[in-house]
């Protein structure tokens, strides 16, 4: 017997602010957040010189010792940790022997790793190399700098699948809280931008190339103009926490998820199938014991490729037919990478707790292949209670999150 | 360099590095109980020290004997001499 799981807090920094406020508030005025960013320019090979950075903003008042060993990502993170929690009502001091935290990002600090090879590599020296470098660069290193500076005690996870790395921890803490091994959880993914993300998708000619001069225009979702992902930064957190104890504190129930789940795409490393997706649409459905029926909305994961948007469309028109709203935040955010899932759950819970959807941006002429959905192109107004989550990876890595609107 | 460069320099490279208040560097602080450093901070202290003043400390044995910022200046003051030498 699975136990509820409820959903009392959302964090989130995003290309269009600090804060859930300003993500939604962007949202709801379509805002972009995309920016041309110069110095891309300059790195030879690099065709792509759009990015979603996240706006100058006060640094935390953290002690030096927190700081020295946080790189923009784990900044990023303990921002929306601590949101989460503000939101969820929730003294660290309370929880803080129990609280688990499962925080993945793609890689360790790229800025960071670049830093380290720029010093290491003339000389194969380590002569300018500080001792807290390893504590930016390592795999698990937001989740650590997180736990340390909140003083998080529980369990420490950072599970790590690229771009489906939001969802995949935020289903993995419904996995352990539904499962009953812990009662408490702050989940989500958290990424840095540097020219090497956008590198990788470029080098496989998955990248918008074609909008530098017209930022806001990229990444176009479903679009019949698109032409690739917009790399991205940010942080996107969940507070989880076991339904019975969540009423028996008082907190505030924003949604309840249902069902998870989460399957590898073996067809190709690269191209995502529609098989692949459709069968962990309905594992997920499954879990939630949902008909493809009941849901009111799907935010998608669609970042604007040319195969990934066709492949997911396929996928969803398959199980959810022609007539269920869908829609992806790529085009306001561009790609958050391990954030993207955490982060667009969040906006998800919100938007429904609103009855009010965002459309997906740039997407005036739909592709005749992404066809048979009921693309939202405009915001819609209306009552949402279930609704499901896309996050797909490169590396054949899918996860889909389903949760039902309220208490 | 005098005496007083070697200090001031010193001084500087450590409020920098370690965001202290210029006040705090007295020779008597210890670098642990009074200027807030740990042992990730020493490994540091080490590297700009080495950056600020163009030479390798690390591998000194007299090093493990500094207890604050005293030592430390007298330890550079002395490296300079015997590096005149």
């Amino acid at each position: 017997m699975k136990r509820r799981v409820a959903i009392t807090g959302l964090g989130a920094v995003s290309p269009l602010g600090v804060g859930l406020p300003a993500l939604m508030d962007g949202l709801e005025r379509g805002a972009s957040g995309i920016v041309r960013v110069p110095a891309l320019a300059a790195v030879d090979g690099l065709r792509c010189q759009l990015a979603g950075l996240v706006p100058a903003f006060e640094a935390p008042d953290l002690p030096r010792r927190h700081r020295r060993s946080m790189s923009p990502m784990s900044v990023f993170a303990y921002l929306a940790c601590r949101e989460a929690l503000a939101m969820a009502g929730l003294e660290v001091e309370s929880a803080r022997d129990s609280l688990c935290l499962i925080l993945g990002s793609t890689v360790g600090s790229p800025q960071t790793l670049e830093a380290f090879f720029a010093d290491y590599l003339p000389a194969r020296s380590l002569s300018a190399i500080k001792s807290t470098t390893f504590f930016k660069a390592m795999g698990h290193a937001a989740a650590a700098n997180v736990s340390q500076a909140l003083g998080l005690a529980g369990p420490l996870l950072a599970p790590t699948a690229a771009c489906a790395t939001g969802c995949l921890a935020v289903g993995l803490a419904y996995d352990l809280i539904a499962g009953g091994r812990q009662e408490m959880i702050l989940a989500g993914g958290t990424d840095e931008f540097h020219p090497l993300v956008p590198a990788t998708f470029d080098i496989m000619n998955a990248a918008s190339v074609g909008f530098n001069h017209s930022p806001d225009q990229a990444p176009r979702p479903f679009d019949r103009r698109r032409d690739g992902v917009v790399c991205a930064e940010g942080a996107g957190v969940l507070l989880l926490e076991a339904m019975d104890a969540a009423l028996a504190r008082g907190a505030k129930v924003l949604a309840e998820i249902t069902g998870y789940a989460s399957s590898a795409d073996v067809s190709h490393i690269a191209h995502p199938e529609a098989a692949a997706i459709e069968r962990c649409l309905r594992l997920a459905l499954r879990d939630a014991a949902v008909a493809p029926g009941e849901v009111d909305y799907v935010n998608m994961h669609a970042t604007g490729t040319l195969s990934g948007d066709v492949a997911e469309a396929r996928a969803v028109a398959s199980v959810f037919g022609p007539d269920v709203p869908v829609s992806s935040l790529k085009g306001h955010l561009g790609h958050t990478m391990a954030a993207s899932g955490a982060l667009e759950l969040a906006a998800s819970v919100e938007m429904a707790r609103r009855g009010r959807l965002a459309p997906t941006r740039n997407l005036s002429d739909v592709d005749p292949d992404c066809a048979g959905l009921a693309h939202l192109q405009e915001p819609a107004c209306r009552a949402v209670s279930t609704v499901v989550k896309n996050n797909f990876a490169l590396g054949g890595v899918n996860a889909v999150i389903v949760f039902r609107s309220g208490a | 360099m005098t005496d007083k460069e070697i200090v001031d320099l010193v001084n500087k490279t450590l409020a920098e590095e370690f965001e202290l208040d210029p006040a705090s560097l007295r020779p008597e602080a210890g670098f642990a109980e009074d200027l807030g450093l740990d042992s990730l901070d020493t490994v540091d202290m080490i590297i700009v020290l080495e950056q600020a003043f163009r030479m390798k400390i690390r591998d000194n044995e007299a090093i493990r004997g500094i207890r604050t910022l005293g030592d430390l200046h007298a330890f550079l003051i002395e490296a300079r001499d015997a590096r005149g030498a």
